[in-house]
């Protein structure tokens, strides 16, 4: 056997190509691709290269108007200053406040949120009662209603249950508007995990909250994942909710942030302006880059089938 | 004493009746395998024993008690699925342990269960491993150790081994019937291999259509089988079928064929003149000195041969329509060669050409 394989290769001409074939780096396709990533990379980096600039200059520096030269004197002071001495309003302790709101609100709305759609999603998909898809229906009818219409009679629901201007009203809204999507996202994941899963899990004796809290919770961290990003940045980021329903005291970082910024009396600080903005931006781009690879996982696990 | 009895079962997916009025009993220690096409409603069946599916009318009897209504884990039955449908976070242990740790068994009763069943399956080195860390056939041992440990009566099996392959499959079949020696337990088996139907079942319940066509024992489903269709689903290669009529009392004729059926031992007495197919089994052909030797033989050409190793299938034609034969691979048959094959008509199949019904 051995010698007849060689017989033949010494009849071939082997000095042609051998192994893997080369690769060019520098090809017209490859300049083109990665010249336009840059392009529009640079693009999107560059206002937040001027924002983070701007706010580490002098209000001196700032008037003289090159916006993309770099601080020659870097100073935090605009940070200090956006954190916890900027006036909004009658207060002027700054965003401090606005952040603990924002934590107060965002933290009970994404538990409870996302508590309720993943039992709502395991219902949906594994106990099929009746009228199931027409509950289904109507939960996802709910996505399509524009918030605008909500807005009043929201306001007088909360103010009939003596809600209104508090936080937890502004929670119990986020987490009726976040329903929809999350019990579809919910929905679908438990959906494409093994039916004979959860059947097994009857036939060995465990109920509704046995097979969802040890056997389906422990199986769905990426889905939950991507629930916890989808809330936090979206209730983080909310800014109509949060000044219809709140007051003054209880303002998210976001309404504070848009009354520092949007402030008509005296010299416009860009600095602190800047400084704000980025404070504001934090938590969810430290979100972003802790869980982006969970993010990605749990969309292509779940989301988009079904 | 009957161990599972349905009593008049159907179940309705909206219009279509999956199962209609279905009967079954089966003895206690008895192994029964439910075999038949995909969408036959042979799953469904199981799942409406093991109490997975809410039936439609009828009843369901385990042990002598109504189970009907009951949970899956109230009617003394443990099921082993065809995805294995273990618990991926859990190890190999926990697996075993869950239906226990959520019954409440005292601690010690479930580490002698889990090691028990564990010895029997021979999967003690794998107890702490993740099910994502075993192979297919070790995660199937752990599934069917997961009906063991919860010390039932009945076992229902899911085609458990169709995701397997096939060396693995005939070991862990093997496994199974030895099991089954060892333990005596009631199983009903799911499986469409009708190897593993013959191989391990006391009785078989062909099914179709919601039906059950024919229920009894691998042998007698083999040679007398009850209609067209569990001749042609039994048997492997599948049974030839050559159309023609019954004239001159016992005479089939077909094209210029006529054999003579005097050995044959009809069903009922009516059946001259009728239009039949006779099945012959490709294993029941003679050839050569053999086939001289048969009640009836004739000289036919070979078209195409197919060898199997073990054996070689050879196709030839009788009477204008196609005809297998299985012979010894020794034999060496070549395509175009003129043999002389012979068949035992006693050993036959007569099924009338409407209904399919065995005559």
């Amino acid at each position: 056997m051995d010698d007849t394989v060689l017989n033949h290769a010494g009849a071939l001409d082997t000095s042609g190509p051998s192994g893997p074939r080369p690769r060019r780096t520098i090809t017209r396709r490859n300049v083109f691709l990665y010249g336009t990533l840059l392009v529009i990379a640079v693009y999107y980096l560059l206002p937040l290269y001027v924002m983070v600039v701007t706010s580490l200059k002098g209000m001196p520096e700032i008037r003289m108007g090159n916006i993309f030269a770099p601080p020659v004197e870097i100073t935090f002071e605009p940070w200090v200053k956006a954190w916890a001495e900027a006036c909004t309003g009658l207060n002027c302790d700054g965003l401090s406040r606005g952040f603990w709101n924002s934590v107060r609100i965002t933290v009970p709305s994404v538990i409870l949120s996302i508590a309720i759609a993943s039992v709502n999603g395991y219902a949906l998909a594994n106990w099929r009662f009746k009228g199931a898809e027409a509950f289904f229906t109507i939960l996802i009818f709910g996505a399509f209603i524009p918030y605008q219409v909500m807005l009043y009679p929201i306001v007088i629901l909360l103010r009939e249950m003596g809600l209104y201007g508090s936080l937890w009203g502004l929670v119990i809204v986020h987490c009726i508007f976040g329903m929809p999507i999350l019990t579809l996202l919910f929905r679908n994941y438990f959906s494409s995990l093994p039916e004979e899963l959860f059947k097994a899990g009857r036939v060995d004796g465990a109920g509704f909250w046995g097979i969802y809290l040890r056997i389906m919770v422990p199986m769905s961290l990426p889905i939950f994942v991507v629930a916890l990003i989808i809330q936090v940045t979206g209730i983080w980021n909310d800014f109509l909710f949060g000044v219809v329903y709140t007051r003054p005291d209880t303002y998210p970082m976001t309404v504070q942030l848009n009354n520092i910024v949007n402030s008509v009396q005296g010299v416009k600080e860009y600095n602190v302006n800047m400084a704000a903005t980025l404070l504001t931006g934090l938590v969810p781009l430290a979100i972003y880059f802790l869980s982006g690879k969970f993010f990605v996982r749990g969309i292509a696990a779940g989301a988009v089938k079904g | 004493m009957e161990s599972v009895i349905v009593k008049d079962l159907s179940l309705n997916f909206g219009a279509v009746k999956v199962l209609n009025s279905l009967n079954l009993a089966i003895d206690k220690g008895e192994f029964l395998v439910l075999l038949g096409p995909s969408g036959c409603g042979k799953s469904t069946l199981l799942n409406c024993i093991a109490g997975l599916l809410d039936v439609s009318a009828g009843q369901i009897f385990i042990d002598g008690r109504n189970v009907t209504w009951e949970e899956p884990k109230d009617r003394g039955i443990g099921m082993v699925f065809q995805s294995y449908a273990l618990y991926p976070q859990m190890s190999v242990e926990g697996n075993l342990s869950f239906g226990l740790r959520v019954a409440g068994t005292p601690r010690d009763e479930i580490a002698k269960r889990v090691a028990r069943a564990a010895e029997i399956l021979q999967i003690e080195s794998l107890l702490k491993r993740r099910p994502a860390a075993l192979s297919g056939g070790q995660r199937q041992r752990v599934a069917i150790g997961r009906a063991l440990v919860r010390d039932v009566d009945v076992f229902l099996f899911d085609e458990p081994l169709s995701n397997l392959d096939a060396k693995l499959r005939s070991e862990l079949r093997v496994e199974i019937k030895r099991l089954h020696q060892r333990l005596k337990n009631t199983m009903i088996y799911v499986t469409h291999d009708q190897i593993e139907a013959m191989t391990l079942a006391d009785r078989i319940a062909v099914m179709k259509g919601g039906v059950i066509q024919q229920l009894d024992t691998p042998q007698e489903i083999y040679s007398r089988p009850i209609n067209r269709f569990v001749a042609g689903f039994i048997g492997s290669p599948s049974m030839n079928f050559l159309d023609g009529a019954i004239a001159d009392g016992t005479a089939f004729k077909a094209g210029g064929l006529t054999v003579d059926l005097a050995g044959y031992r009809f069903e009922r007495p009516d059946c001259a003149g009728r239009n039949v197919q006779l099945g012959v089994r490709p294993e029941h052909v003679a050839i050569g000195d053999a086939a001289a030797a048969m009640p009836y033989n004739v000289d036919a050409e070979v078209e195409i041969v197919e060898p199997m190793g073990s054996d070689t299938l050879v196709w030839t034609r009788l009477g204008g329509q196609g005809f297998a034969l299985r012979v010894d691979a020794d034999r060496n048959v070549r395509d175009g060669e003129t043999i002389r094959i012979g068949f035992d008509p006693a050993r036959a199949s007569v099924f009338d050409a409407e209904s399919g019904e065995r005559l």
